[in-house]
């Protein structure tokens, strides 16, 4: 059988691309971050809610795309959900290393995430696995409104 | 030359003249269904492009020597060559380009922005790749001219019918493909052209897609202009040509400047070359020319009549299987089509779907194709395509269905 494809999709990877979490819209959402992925098609519509003290109280995402997409989207929101802005920026960032930066050790702090390790041997799939952690970029910098990402633009690391 | 005994074509032999089909990806034999994409390449035209090198290398059109008078010559008859293939009147009616996005662009910059203005109207398809859709949008913010679309049926077949309340005397130019890189679907270009020209409209020919898979004719099919690429019959990448009817190509300016395009210059003025020189400004892509007519040689010692016959089968075998395959949706029309299959499958997303089968050795494209409107009209963020050629074998389409299926059973 072939390893590459297993690490890649993984029983819970693809549980998570069948059946997402958090997937629906988030009525109170202060800040709302259209994103898109042009060269295959992926979109998401990420929704978040701060509470009093700045932190992701809530988010919630809908779209479609790819299975590593989906389940990315479906395992941030899980794992974002309660974080402060400063734990949200520092999982952005070693998530980002994770798919890309082939000797990055997996952190402990990213959880489930780490399952989407096996993306680092696919370089076509970093920006599907990316897409929603560019929607929850954009979000935390602004804080309230709309907007519109695509992965086609540089991804910045914080 | 690739003849047997019994009159028929030994298909075999064919695929053994393309090295690269040796190759494994991934620990399997290669299955290469992205010829659509690009074809693969004949030892001949390999070869080609190494005796060029070895033998004839020098600039065109401008040396006394030897050499130069070698390669001048060697691209001339280039020129010859794709004249002869596309029934052309002349030779002169042959611009050499980049390939079909260059040509397009030629047309439209340099013919649109002396010919159009605010008002007219030029007409194109809702199943353009973007290489004939972006430089007319570039034109149209330019001159104030108009963009109108045919639009698509279901089927993946143009809606004809609404022909004749689109092509009015505003329009100045039709410009649609041959072949739908994503539908497969074949357009009646010679019946394009015919109602294009009732009302005094130009026709542009998107060939890219057809002009390696069938016999082509601009004089039958009654087109002004027609553009294709070499990579994707067999030649080298970054040659193909643009067709112009003679008339016309001498009415349209120059569209780059430079070397090799003038008759004389002065520091405030030159005088151009007639067409076709007057477009290919520069040191042309000589060494591309060449592997392009060899490419062409190449095709035509099989035959483009038995080509098509070949690919329509295995196009049709391809479709016949692929709906043995539970969830699965084939866009484009069931009868005649060309050398390829889209297709979406519900149990998996285009990306899955080629990643999975990339590690198995088989090569097809997942994606919009550059064909972003084509898609939102199905409502599709995209579709796997599988594209076939003449080395191809129904015994690659079996192991296709075989791997889809596996994929079936990995992503449900
Ligand atoms: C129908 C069609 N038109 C135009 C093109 C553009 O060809 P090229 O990229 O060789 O210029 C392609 C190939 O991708 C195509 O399939």
């Amino acid at each position: 059988m072939i390893s590459e494809l297993e690490e890649l999709y993984q029983e819970v990877i693809l549980d998570h691309s069948r059946r997402p979490r958090n997937f629906g819209d988030l009525a109170d959402a202060a800040v709302r971050v259209h994103g898109d992925n042009p060269a295959c098609g992926d979109e998401i519509h990420l929704g978040v809610k701060f509470g009093t003290d700045g932190g992701l109280q809530d988010i919630k995402f809908t779209g479609h795309g790819c299975a590593i997409s989906q389940a990315s989207a479906s395992l941030m929101t899980a794992k974002l959900k309660g974080k402060s802005r400063a734990e949200a920026t520092e999982m952005l960032r070693a998530f980002h290393d994770l798919v890309t930066d082939e000797t990055a050790e997996a952190p402990k702090m990213l959880g489930d995430l780490r399952l989407l390790q096996g993306v680092r041997k696919f370089p076509q799939r970093v920006k599907c696995a990316m897409l929603a952690w560019r929607a929850v970029e954009q979000a935390l910098q602004q804080s309230a409104g709309e907007s519109t990402i695509s992965t086609e633009t540089e991804f910045v690391t914080p | 030359m690739h003849q047997v005994a019994s009159g028929g074509i030994d298909w075999k032999a064919i695929r053994e003249d393309f090295p690269i089909l040796r190759e494994r990806a991934h620990g399997h034999p290669l299955i290469y269904f992205d010829s659509a994409a690009t074809s693969q390449k004949p030892r001949a035209v390999l070869d080609a492009l190494r005796n060029y090198y070895e033998h004839e290398n020098a600039n065109v059109h401008r040396g006394l020597h030897e050499l130069s008078s070698r390669a001048t010559e060697a691209y001339e008859k280039s020129r010859q060559q794709v004249a002869n293939y596309l029934g052309a009147a002349s030779a002169d009616e042959i611009v050499f380009t980049r390939g079909t996005t260059e040509s397009i662009n030629l047309v439209a910059q340099a013919w649109g922005g002396k010919f159009l203005r605010d008002g007219d109207v030029v007409l194109l398809t809702e199943m353009e790749h973007h290489s004939n859709l972006v430089p007319w949008q570039l034109l149209a913010e330019r001159t104030g001219a108009q963009l109108r679309f045919v639009p698509v049926c279901d089927d993946g077949t143009l809606a004809l019918d609404r022909l004749s309340s689109l092509l009015t005397p505003e329009v100045k130019l039709f410009a649609f493909t041959h072949v739908s890189n994503s539908l497969g679907t074949i357009n009646p270009v010679r019946e394009l052209c015919e109602k294009a020209r009732a009302v005094g409209a130009l026709t542009l020919v998107d060939a890219a897609q057809s002009a390696g898979h069938m016999p082509i004719n601009v004089r039958e099919l009654g087109c002004d202009f027609l553009a294709f690429s070499g990579h994707k019959m067999c030649g080298p990448t970054g040659i193909g040509a643009l067709y112009g009817r003679a008339e016309i190509l001498d009415s349209i300016p120059p569209w780059h400047g430079g070397g090799e395009m003038i008759v004389s210059v002065t520091l405030e003025k030159s005088a151009f070359k007639k067409a076709p020189h007057r477009f290919e400004a520069g040191t042309p892509n000589i060494a591309g020319a060449i592997g392009l007519a060899a490419a062409i040689d190449y095709i035509e010692s099989i035959g483009r009549a038995a080509i098509f016959e070949h690919d329509a089968q295995l196009a049709g075998y391809a479709m016949e299987r692929l709906a043995e395959l539970p969830g699965m949706r084939v866009l484009g029309p069931s009868a005649e089509r060309g050398a390829l299959v889209g297709f979406v499958m519900e149990a998996a997303h285009p990306h899955d779907l080629t990643t999975f089968a990339d590690q198995y050795g088989l090569a097809m494209r997942g994606g919009h194709h550059c064909n972003q409107p084509l898609m939102r009209r199905f409502g599709l963020p995209g579709t796997t395509r599988a594209s076939f050629y003449f080395y191809n074998t129904k015994g690659e389409i079996d192991r296709m269905i075989e791997i889809l299926r596996d994929a079936v059973r990995f992503f449900s």
